[in-house]
Parts: C-alpha cells; sequence; structure tokens
C-alpha cells in the first residue's frame, strides 16, 4: 500500500527565491476520490505560491463545507487554516481581514458553498472588495452527497442517474461582476497553463479575485450527457491564455497582435493575456459580460481573465481602518490616554 | 516522437536499472522482494539460475548493478544488492530438490572445457542437464578457478566456493585436474563436438625497472603471489611490504600480507585515487586495515644491497591534463625512497596462450589475442568457443558467467547444426499487481532508511588469522530492512492511452514530477519542456500515443520514478496500471523461434 507519498523529490527539483522547493507548499494526503479536478486546483495553488515566492505563513486559507472545502488541508500546510460553517466562510474571511490585513486570504469554496446555501456571503464579500482570492472549485453537483444537481448545473444537462436538470443555471463568474467584484476569472482544472497564471494574477490583485474554475467530479459528474465533464467542457471551452510577469521579469512571450493586452497590477506586476476577441475590454463590466454571453449564446465557455478593475479601493480603504493588522498595535496606541480622549470629546461638543 | 513499443522486452529491461547493467541480467528486485518476503531459498534460486554463484558474488562481486541502481539518483546511496544476494545465500537452506538433474543417459553430444573457473562451470551447468557428456579440465587440483586462487580466504571461505562448484560438478562432469593441456591440437584430434576455452587471464604483468631481476627473490608477481597463499605453498611474509598497483588484485595482495606477518604494509599507485581501479569499497576495507594508499608515485628502481632487496625509490609526479583531457603524470623532480622487505606487483594481468597452435584455424588478432564473436563466443575455429577472461582480457567473475551462459547457446546450437547467430529471445512475462484500491502484491510504500553497513569482524581477530572471514554479512532482521529500500523497479507503470481522460491525477501526485501531458515533439525538444528537464540522456521517455481529448503525449521521465503506484491509484479509470515484469535471460536449449517476432 503506497497511499502515503514518499518524501523523496526529483533531485534537482528547483528552488523559488525563498530557497524552499515545492514540497515546502504541499499538504496533507488528499481523501478525495482519485481523478478529482479539485486535487488539480490544489496542485494549481501549490504552484503559484510557489512561483510567486509567498511564504505559506503569510496565507490565511479559509473554507466553508464540501468535498471543495476540505482541499485546504491538501495544500500549504503551513499556513493558516479556517474551516467554516457551510457558506459562511466570506463573513469569517471578512473578520480575519479586518484583524490582520498583513496576510494573503486565500477562500476555496465549492458551487453548493458559494451559489446555494453561501448566496448571500459570496456576494456581500464581492460587493464590499473583500481583498481575498475566492476560488469556486465548480463540478456543478453535490458529490459530497452523492452527486444532486447544484445550483451551477446547466440547464439540460443530465446527472448520473439519467434525470434531465430543467433548471436555470447560476453562473458566479457573472455575478461576481455584477454585484462589484473587481477580478473575475473563470479556468479549468485540467488546464494548469491558463490557471496557474490565473491563480498568481489573482494574489496579486488587490480586492475581490472570484475564481470560477470548473472541477470535474470524476464520481457523480464525469458522463455522456454532463455539461460539466472532462471531456465535454474541453470541448465547449474558448481559452484565452495568459502569462504572468513577475515585477522583476522580462516580457517574453508573444501573441499575434491586435488581441494581446497588457495589465499591470497593483503590486507592478504584469498580466499579459490574448483575447479571443478584440471588442472584449476586460476593464469594462459590460463588455466583459457581452463576452461571456457572446460565447454563451454560441455554446462556448469563455475563459481566462474575463474582467478587472486594477484601481479599485478594497474595504479596508473604504472604512480607513488602521494600516497595521490588530495584533501589531501596542497598549500606546490603543489607549493613547487623557489627552486624545479630551479632544475627541472636544470635537463632540 | 513514436509511441514507446512497450511490447519490446528491452524497453522495460533498461528501466530495471541494476538488471540492465549486471551482465548476466539477474532479476534484481525480484530476489530483493523474495528475500523481504523471508523466502531465501526461493531467492538463491532465482540467483542461481542467473549467476551461477549467488554465494561467491554475494561477497566478491563487481556490482555494476549498484551504481546503476535508481535508489542511488534519489537518496544518498544505492541498495546494497550484492551483499542482500548473500542473505539469500546465507539462509537459502537445503535447495537441492530445486537443482537440475542431468540425464543418465549422455546422447547430446561430448564437450571439453578448458580451465574450471566461472565460465567453465557456467558452460557446464547449462549443457550438462541437457544430456551433454562434459570433460572438464583444469591444472590445479581443484575447480573455481581464480575464485579460489586469486580472491582471498577471508573474503570467500573455501566453504562456500565448494558448495557452489559442487551444485555445477554434481551434474556429472568430467573431471581431470593437476591436468594441463598444453595442445589445443591435440584436444581437437580428439573426437569433442565442441570445445570451451575459459582459462582465463594467468599472467600477471611485470615491472621491468632496474633491479628486477638482482632483487627477485622479494619481488613477487601479485596474481602468483596470491594463488601461493591459496594453496598453502606460502604463508609467511617479511615486515615491510610494498604493493604496487591501485586494482582489486593490489587490495587483496595488501590484505593478505597484513595476515602473513606485513606489520608496514603500503599500497603505492602511479595515478591519483580518483583514477584507481579498485572498488571503493576494497579500498575502504584495505584503509581499515591501516594500510596507508600512496598515490601519484611512479617506481623508479628497486634498490638492493648484494642482491638483497632493501626499498623502492619512486618518482613523485603530478597529474596534468592537456586541453584534450589526455592525463599526462609529470615529474615533480622529487623522488621518494620507500624500505621494504618484499614487493608485490599487481598491475595488471594478460592473457597468454602458448598451449594454442596457430596452425589449427584459429586466428589470432590484436595484443596476441584470439579473435572471438562477441554475441556467439566462437572463435574462428568453428568447433571452439571461448569466455571469460580468456575470451577479450581480465574482467571478472559475473562478466564470465555471462559469457559462459551465451557461449553454452552457441555450442549446443553448433552442435544440433543450428545457426548460432540465430539467438533465443529473453523470457518476459508482465502481470499486473493490482489487489485493491489502495494494494499492491508488492510493497509499494518507500522506505526512507539510510543503507545499512555490513558488520565486520574485530579487527584485531581478523589480522591474526588470515580464514577468519572479514565482513559478517546481514542478519535478518537487517536484510529485511535493507530490502526494503528497493524501489521495485521492476514494477512497471504501464499507460493505457484508451482509458486515460486527462484529469491529470497523476501529474499532481507523482513526488518525483516524471509525468507530463504535453504536445508530443522531437526527443530533444521533448526533454527541455517536461516539467523536470530530462537530462539524463541515457534513460528513456516513455512515451503515449495522442490522447483523445487533446491530442497531447503522455510523457514520462523514466530516470527518477519511486514506483510507489500513486499514479496508479490516483488514476480514476486504471490507465495507469503497475506491472510486475520479469525478464529471464533465455539459456541453451531453449528453441529460437519466440525470438520471431
Amino acid at each position: 500500500m503506497t497511499y502515503i507519498k514518499p518524501a523523496f523529490r526529483h533531485p534537482k527539483a528547483p528552488v523559488n527565491d525563498l530557497g524552499w522547493t515545492r514540497q515546502d507548499y504541499e499538504g496533507g494526503l488528499s481523501t478525495l476520490c482519485a481523478g478529482c479536478g479539485h486535487d488539480s486546483i490544489s496542485a494549481a495553488i501549490v504552484d503559484a505560491c510557489f512561483q510567486l515566492n509567498i511564504e505559506p505563513h503569510r496565507v490565511a486559507k479559509l473554507s466553508g463545507i464540501g468535498c471543495s472545502s476540505k482541499t485546504p488541508a491538501y495544500f500549504l500546510s503551513g499556513s493558516h487554516s479556517f474551516n467554516s460553517v457551510h457558506g459562511r466562510m466570506p463573513s469569517v474571511a471578512t473578520g480575519a481581514n479586518l484583524a490582520n490585513r498583513d496576510l494573503i486570504y486565500i477562500g476555496v469554496s465549492g458551487d453548493g458553498d458559494t451559489a446555494s446555501i453561501g448566496l448571500g456571503q459570496f456576494a456581500h464579500g464581492a460587493r464590499r472588495n473583500l481583498n481575498m482570492t475566492y476560488i469556486v472549485e465548480n463540478n456543478g453537483c453535490y458529490g459530497l452527497t452523492k452527486g444532486q444537481d447544484s445550483a451551477t448545473m446547466d440547464t439540460g444537462s443530465v446527472n448520473k442517474k439519467g434525470d434531465r436538470n430543467l433548471s436555470t443555471p447560476m453562473d458566479v463568474a457573472r455575478l461576481a461582476i455584477e454585484v462589484g467584484a473587481t477580478f473575475v476569472g473563470r479556468s479549468f482544472s485540467g488546464d494548469k497553463e491558463q490557471l496557474v497564471p490565473l491563480i498568481k494574477a489573482a494574489l496579486s490583485h488587490r480586492g475581490f479575485a472570484l475564481l470560477d474554475v470548473i472541477s470535474p467530479c470524476v464520481t457523480f459528474n464525469n458522463h455522456q450527457g454532463s455539461s460539466k465533464s472532462y471531456e465535454h467542457f474541453r470541448s465547449v471551452k474558448e481559452v484565452m491564455p495568459l502569462d504572468f510577469v513577475p515585477v522583476r521579469e522580462e516580457i517574453t512571450a508573444s501573441y499575434a497582435s491586435g488581441t494581446t493586452c497588457e495589465v499591470r497590477m497593483h503590486d507592478g506586476s504584469m498580466v499579459r493575456l490574448h483575447k479571443q476577441d478584440s471588442d472584449h475590454d476586460i476593464e469594462d463590466r459590460q463588455s466583459a459580460l457581452q463576452a461571456i454571453a457572446h460565447y454563451e449564446s454560441q455554446g462556448k465557455v469563455l475563459t481566462g481573465l474575463l474582467y478587472i478593475d486594477r484601481d479599485s479601493e478594497e474595504l479596508h480603504d473604504q472604512l480607513g481602518t488602521a494600516r497595521r493588522p490588530l495584533n501589531t498595535l501596542t497598549e500606546q496606541e490603543l489607549c493613547p490616554g487623557s489627552k486624545f480622549l479630551d479632544s475627541i470629546n472636544a470635537g463632540l461638543r | 516522437m513514436k509511441p514507446t513499443n512497450i511490447k519490446d522486452p528491452e524497453y522495460f529491461h533498461k528501466v530495471v536499472d541494476c538488471q540492465y547493467a549486471c551482465p548476466a541480467h539477474t532479476p534484481v528486485p525480484e530476489y530483493i522482494r523474495l528475500i523481504a518476503a523471508e523466502r531465501y531459498g526461493e531467492a538463491y534460486m532465482v540467483n542461481w539460475e542467473s549467476n551461477v554463484f549467488p554465494g561467491v558474488l554475494g561477497r566478491t562481486c563487481d556490482r555494476p548493478c549498484e551504481p546503476a541502481c535508481r535508489r542511488g539518483r534519489v537518496d544518498e546511496e544505492p541498495v546494497a544488492i550484492c551483499r542482500l544476494k548473500r542473505v539469500a545465500a546465507d539462509n537459502k537452506g537445503d535447495v537441492s530438490a530445486a537443482m537440475p538433474v542431468a540425464p543418465d543417459i549422455k546422447k547430446q553430444g561430448r564437450v571439453a572445457l578448458i580451465g574450471a573457473g566461472p565460465a567453465s562451470l557456467t558452460v557446464a551447468r547449462d549443457l550438462a542437464p541437457l544430456g551433454y557428456e562434459i570433460d572438464l579440465f583444469d591444472d590445479q587440483p581443484l575447480a573455481g578457478g581464480f575464485m579460489r586462487s586469486q580472491i582471498p580466504v577471508f573474503r570467500l571461505p573455501p566453504e562456500v566456493l565448494d558448495e557452489e562448484v559442487g551444485f555445477v560438478l554434481d551434474l556429472g562432469i568430467k573431471q581431470h585436474f593437476r591436468h594441463y593441456v598444453d595442445s589445443l591440437g591435440a584436444v581437437l584430434e580428439k573426437d569433442y563436438d565442441a570445445i570451451f576455452v575459459g582459462t582465463g587471464a594467468p599472467r600477471g604483468s611485470d615491472l621491468s625497472i632496474p633491479g628486477r631481476e638482482e632483487a627477485d627473490k622479494h619481488i613477487h608477481i601479485g596474481i602468483d603471489w596470491l594463488a601461493s597463499v591459496a594453496f598453502e605453498h606460502l604463508s609467511k611474509v617479511g615486515r615491510r611490504v610494498l604493493v604496487l598497483g591501485g586494482g582489486n588484485t593490489a587490495m587483496d595482495c595488501c590484505r593478505t600480507a597484513r595476515r602473513l606477518g606485513g606489520e608496514d604494509v603500503k599500497v603505492v599507485v602511479r595515478s591519483e585515487r580518483a583514477k584507481m581501479k579498485a572498488s571503493p569499497w576494497e579500498i575502504d576495507d584495505a584503509i581499515a586495515e591501516d594500510i596507508p594508499i600512496i598515490n601519484n608515485h611512479v617506481p623508479k628502481e628497486f634498490v638492493h644491497e648484494n642482491g638483497k632487496l632493501t626499498g623502492v625509490r619512486f618518482t613523485v609526479v603530478d597529474v596534468v591534463y592537456d586541453d584534450g583531457g589526455n592525463r599526462k603524470l609529470v615529474p615533480t623532480g622529487e623522488e621518494v625512497f620507500f624500505e621494504a622487505d618484499d614487493v608485490i606487483i599487481a598491475i595488471g594481468q594478460d592473457n597468454a596462450f602458448p598451449w594454442i597452435e596457430r596452425d589449427i584455424g584459429l586466428e589470432f588478432g590484436k595484443w596476441d589475442m584470439p579473435v572471438i564473436d562477441p554475441v556467439t563466443f566462437q572463435s574462428t575455429n568453428p568447433r571452439v568457443f571461448f569466455g571469460g577472461d580468456a575470451a577479450f582480457g581480465p574482467e571478472n567473475i559475473i562478466t564470465a558467467v555471462a559469457h559462459g551462459h551465451q557461449a553454452a547457446i552457441s555450442m549446443d546450437r553448433f552442435i544440433r547444426g543450428e545457426d548460432v547467430h540465430d539467438r533465443p529471445a529473453p523470457g518476459v512475462t508482465l502481470v499486473s499487481q493490482k489487489m485493491g484500491v489502495h494494494e499492491w502484491s508488492y510493497d509499494s510504500a518507500v522506505s526512507l532508511e539510510d543503507r545499512f553497513p555490513v558488520p565486520h569482524v574485530d579487527k584485531t581477530l581478523a589480522l591474526k588469522d588470515r580464514k577468519v572471514e572479514v565482513e559478517l554479512g546481514f542478519d535478518r532482521a537487517v536484510a529485511y530492512r535493507e530490502a526494503e529500500r528497493c524501489l521495485n523497479c521492476d514494477v512497471q507503470t504501464v499507460f493505457i492511452t484508451d482509458k486515460c481522460i486527462e484529469c491529470d491525477g497523476c501529474v499532481d501526485i507523482c513526488p518525483t514530477e516524471c509525468i507530463n501531458f504535453l504536445p508530443n515533439d522531437e526527443e530533444a525538444a521533448l526533454r527541455t519542456k517536461l516539467r523536470m528537464a530530462a537530462d539524463e540522456l541515457d534513460q528513456d521517455l516513455y512515451v503515449s500515443d495522442a490522447l483523445a481529448q487533446t491530442g497531447r503525449v503522455m510523457v514520462k521521465d523514466e530516470n527518477v520514478c519511486l514506483h510507489c503506484g500513486l499514479c496508479a491509484e490516483r488514476c480514476p479509470t486504471g490507465a495507469w496500471d503497475m506491472q510486475r515484469f520479469l525478464y529471464q535471460v533465455t539459456k541453451a536449449g531453449q528453441p529460437c523461434s519466440q525470438s520471431k517476432r
């Protein structure tokens, strides 16, 4: 019985600028089904954090309930982690973020956790522009409870039992753009070439970054007739490739002219992407929504960075909070003395 | 790249690095698993079938398998393959029931074997059960050849050698010992159907520098000196001994000298340490017995007083490499004199065939060596075959055994009137090891333990008595733990393209990042595009057909695959399977029809 990943690694495994190997970003052993897309997303998060030279102890992982929400145990075992109540991850993330704005927040949720029980929390997190990366591992079904259709299941898609879904699907990417998220992308667990740079860009974004990642459920939703199977999603996805260029690196990749666009991120890094459509302005909400609808009308799903607002004010900016994490504030700063109290009182008279 | 043809036995054979490196291609992981399962007798027989002398080789093999061992590429040290072999031999119990039996009626033909070393004994082992009448000739009183005369008893106890030589001789071999064959022509005149020459490389190189003749009484040729000790013609040596040479014979000489009264024994080598031919572990064993190894000293003259040796004068050199990478020993101008009562020259050995006439249709070529076909081991006289050191110069026991197997195939086919160039295909099996969801019929978990050292007998005890074996061998408990270090490289990762749904589960779990899915390309380009660049060019890439969903191919770099089976466990469709690959070199007596695939 193997089950447990051996500690040996490739003798030439690279180290990042911190001197750490990819192994230092791995987590515990996954108990998800073999072939689950969620494991690939975990691996993509590991790759992204390794490549961005993020120290694991500077990351807080948050999740709700569901197969997706188990996965924070399977990556970044050196990070802070909170597995919250079903659909309530955004509240916990908000509280944590307000208390310590210096950490990097990665929320992992599923289609049930986000689009059903947690819809309200999700929408308000996006609306407030909470500074976090929110990944929806979207498989269109409730895998943990034997595969019932979820709110993101496409109309007409057939479940494992053979029943056709008649309800209208919730599109979390579209919803996020509508309610005010400032970074919205869509990707596929089986396409790390796109997913890893997209996660890197999301982590570098200041504000609410939503990634809707189609992640097939091999056990309950990977059959003929399912719209979220590996095979079907591969056949309908329209890929907008992208590169994430860190602050210090030169840009080398080149795409066909006219459809390439460069987005300078808040921290000085750069996202270069190749658009399918020259009319699609990724910095314009309406244009992004139109591009999504345009491909949907053709039976396609547009993937890549769909929308970004680079210069938004995140929740701390809006609230004018302290610039430092609360746990670093000293008694002197928290209790500045009677002189300050007097001046405040004077201001209220 | 074209898809890998895993039906070609050589593809997966090459993945089993240890077996591939072994001249006799012993199925190493197969017997290591049997040792772990405490099935020592079966482990012994897997060895015996392949290399004839497991007990001897488990103590003395040059172990080309160990530098090849995959574990050495991910861990500090390879599996102690050689010493595990000894465990199988030490614990085998009674294996007589498993031994082949030679038929009473010998009607296949008559064969003469000249020299009773490992090559000839292997030929005898392979041909006797087929019903050949075999005459074995040697000038020594006992069989074993260099295994008996060159390997000191403190490394190889005679009982071990006697038993394994006995297994062969018991197959009804007619033994003609103390019988020096002085004419191959005369042997040819007798009506043998085929003759095998396995007479080794019996002549030790000499060193012609001033004083050599005058001081001859105390200057010895290494291999002759070791033979004299082995056959107890000699039991003493001077207090101060110099051994000249840097090979394994030099190591055996200096350690033997320590046991015959040599207190101040030095090994002096022309070249630097890195260029010494001796196995590193043999050098270590010599140093452990207080024998300094002095490098970069070229002997200049034997110094003597009225014919009595007093020592050797050396020129100290620097090793210099020119732009072409050629090595030169450049004298520093310094000279050193080492006092000595005896000097042993162990600087190499040569072949010598004074007993082979040059007018019997047997051609000699370069360096006065017989012209031998490297595949069939047939000489230009079709009735005469060569093997072991006699064929292509000094090698080692395991190489001699490998030659013996191949020569036996040729002799059998020659006598039957078949084409000796038509070689039998290897025997190959490939069987799934899946038992359940997380269960395999091999220990797929990778042990993280370091290599276990073999315990040695107390040094003072060892140096007191030449016959005390130095290495004690692993006990069963340690052998189990060492056996568990084996990565089971013969349990192959077999990829079934049609079943793959490209979920990346295997890519994500693989600890050594050797699995990739990417657009196909030329090999050189693919090697650079993998997750981990495949820069070990002698390690193959396993490439699949184009996949249904994306048209990409699966490319696996075999280099550091741990054979842990996680790819197969993480595969939802069984596109990966762990299949045990057993590759057996076919021996004499098997038909060749299988080779026509």
